[in-house]
């Protein structure tokens, strides 16, 4: 193997193909973690309605999760960036095609974020269901209100419960950001493909973007055992370890 | 005067109906003893009287007010009953502190600092002020019963449900929880205890209820309980429990 042509000046923009590929990473991480921060925001708003039993609050956050789940990610990706501008009203659709810098980009942590958000909800739902009724009992016998049920006992308890699910829904989210270069944006695997196209070096390329989805991924995992052991709960057996 | 006033109350799941026209009271300072075959209906009568369990029919009085009644803050109601659940059902993410301050500071908006002086007051009388700052996961079971009951003092109630507090536990453990039980009835605490512990019922209740298949068998004074009891139903599960 030979690295030797990242410190080559590029084909365009003036900076060598590693600018191109630090430009790749900063690319995947800014749309990963933005869309994450969307569908952990919106993802645990759903998984809250799903699980109260009120009617009007828990379908349509069942039939949100039952679409976005359902449709291929591909997909959803191309509906927000050439779709949704078409349908929304004139002037807004507009501006999201020519006014709004770098639609590619939102296209994508919208499309990611709004797509996860539906796995992340049925985690958390899963969570806080997985808590015994009788301590939301129990809970509500003290006088305490549902909403205070949830904020101080379901919620706590229901995230603990779904670290581990949650940390695999994180680390999918770097790996499905790939797909947002079908719409355009320049992250990781774009720019390895670029990349191999002016220089031919195929077999590099694509190993040293495997060795940065590898870091990555291992970086959210040392970060999410961080969490999971500071938040563990002496004596309880349930969090796994 | 009545604490708790059971009118003609009956409740259905679907078609299988739990209560049958149940009709009793338990008067201020009273311990009364519900017991009954398994499936009878004792949990889910003892939890109607907080509002846990709705019912269709009838009308149930607690400390004055109609649990039943759509206007009935229950919220504010249930923070003046105490409840202990036969799996303590104490908040695992918390420490035994945190546990008996959450709906003192919560519901009745006292602070921190009088949440725990009121705290440590009640876990050195059950016996566990060493454990303020373990966690449930880190207790044995009785050790968990004791506090789950400090929980429900520390709301300074004016009555106390207990749902078969000893149920759950190791043989050994047991006398440690009805020691708090026995304590706190002869201080006179109103209390509705569904237990199978006729030592206890023995001791300190004044009357003892008999459910079977939903309905109020036997509704007696505890000398008349266990002297002659008069249904067939009655004697057949008594002599089943004391003779095991
Ligand atoms: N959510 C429910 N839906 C349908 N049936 C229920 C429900 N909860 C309880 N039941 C039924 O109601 C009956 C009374 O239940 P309950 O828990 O009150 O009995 P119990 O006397 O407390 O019994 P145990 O001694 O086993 O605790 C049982 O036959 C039970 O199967
Ligand atoms: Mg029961």
């Amino acid at each position: 193997m030979d690295f030797s042509f990242l410190s080559q000046p590029a084909f365009s923009g003036g900076g060598t193909y590693l600018d191109w590929v630090i430009s790749g990473i900063k690319w995947t991480l800014l749309v990963s973690i933005l869309a994450w921060i969307i569908a952990f925001t919106i993802g645990s708003v759903l998984g809250v309605l799903r699980t109260t039993r009120v009617a009007w609050l828990r379908t349509p956050a069942t039939a949100y999760v039952e679409l976005f789940r359902n449709v291929p990610l591909l997909v959803q990706m191309f509906i927000w960036y050439f779709v949704v501008p078409e349908i929304l009203p004139k002037a807004l659709g507009t501006w999201m095609k020519q006014g709004m810098p770098m639609p590619e980009f939102w296209s994508a942590v919208l499309a990611l974020g709004f797509y996860t958000a539906s796995r992340v909800a049925e985690q958390v739902r899963s969570g806080i269901q997985s808590i015994p009724a009788g301590q939301t009992q129990a809970a509500l016998a003290t006088g305490l209100t549902m909403p205070q049920v949830y904020r101080h006992l379901l919620l706590p308890m229901g995230y603990r419960i779904v670290i581990p699910p949650l940390t695999s829904e994180f680390l999918t989210i770097f790996k499905n950001s790939s797909v947002a270069l079908t719409i355009g944006v320049l992250e990781m695997t774009a720019q390895a493909r670029t990349i191999s196209e002016y220089t031919f070096r195929t077999f590099e390329i694509f190993s040293l973007a495997t060795v940065v989805y590898v870091l990555i991924t291992l970086a959210v995992t040392v970060l999410m055992e961080f969490v999971e052991r500071h938040v563990r709960v002496p004596g309880y057996i349930g969090t796994g370890k | 005067m009545s604490m708790i006033e059971f009118k003609n109350i009956s409740k259905w799941y679907g078609s299988f109906q739990v209560l049958k026209d149940c009709s009793t009271h338990i008067d201020k300072g009273e311990v009364v003893v519900v017991c009954g075959p398994s499936g009878s209906g004792k949990s889910t009568l003892i939890k109607c009287v907080n509002g846990l369990e709705p019912f269709q029919q009838g009308e149930l009085i607690v400390n004055g007010q109609s649990v039943g009644d759509k206007t009935t803050n229950l919220p504010q109601l249930r923070a003046k009953i105490g409840m202990v659940f036969q799996h303590f059902e104490l908040f695992p993410h918390m420490n035994v502190t945190a546990n008996l301050n959450l709906a003192q500071v919560k519901v009745l908006g006292r602070s921190v600092d009088e949440a725990t002086a009121k705290s440590q007051m009640l876990l050195n009388r059950v016996g566990m002020i060493d454990h303020a700052h373990k966690f449930p996961g880190q207790l044995s079971g009785g050790q968990q019963q004791r506090i789950a009951i400090a929980r429900g003092l520390a709301m300074d109630p004016v009555a106390m449900l207990f749902d078969e507090p000893t149920s759950a536990l190791d043989p050994e453990m047991i006398n440690e929880v009805l020691d708090v039980m026995v304590e706190l009835a002869q201080e006179g605490m109103t209390m509705m205890c569904v237990t199978h512990e006729m030592g206890f019922a023995r001791k300190v209740a004044h009357r003892v209820i008999f459910m079977d298949k939903g309905e109020i068998v036997e509704d007696a004074p505890k000398a008349d309980f266990f002297g002659t009891p008069r249904s067939e139903r009655a004697q057949q599960f008594l002599s089943k429990i004391l003779h095991h």
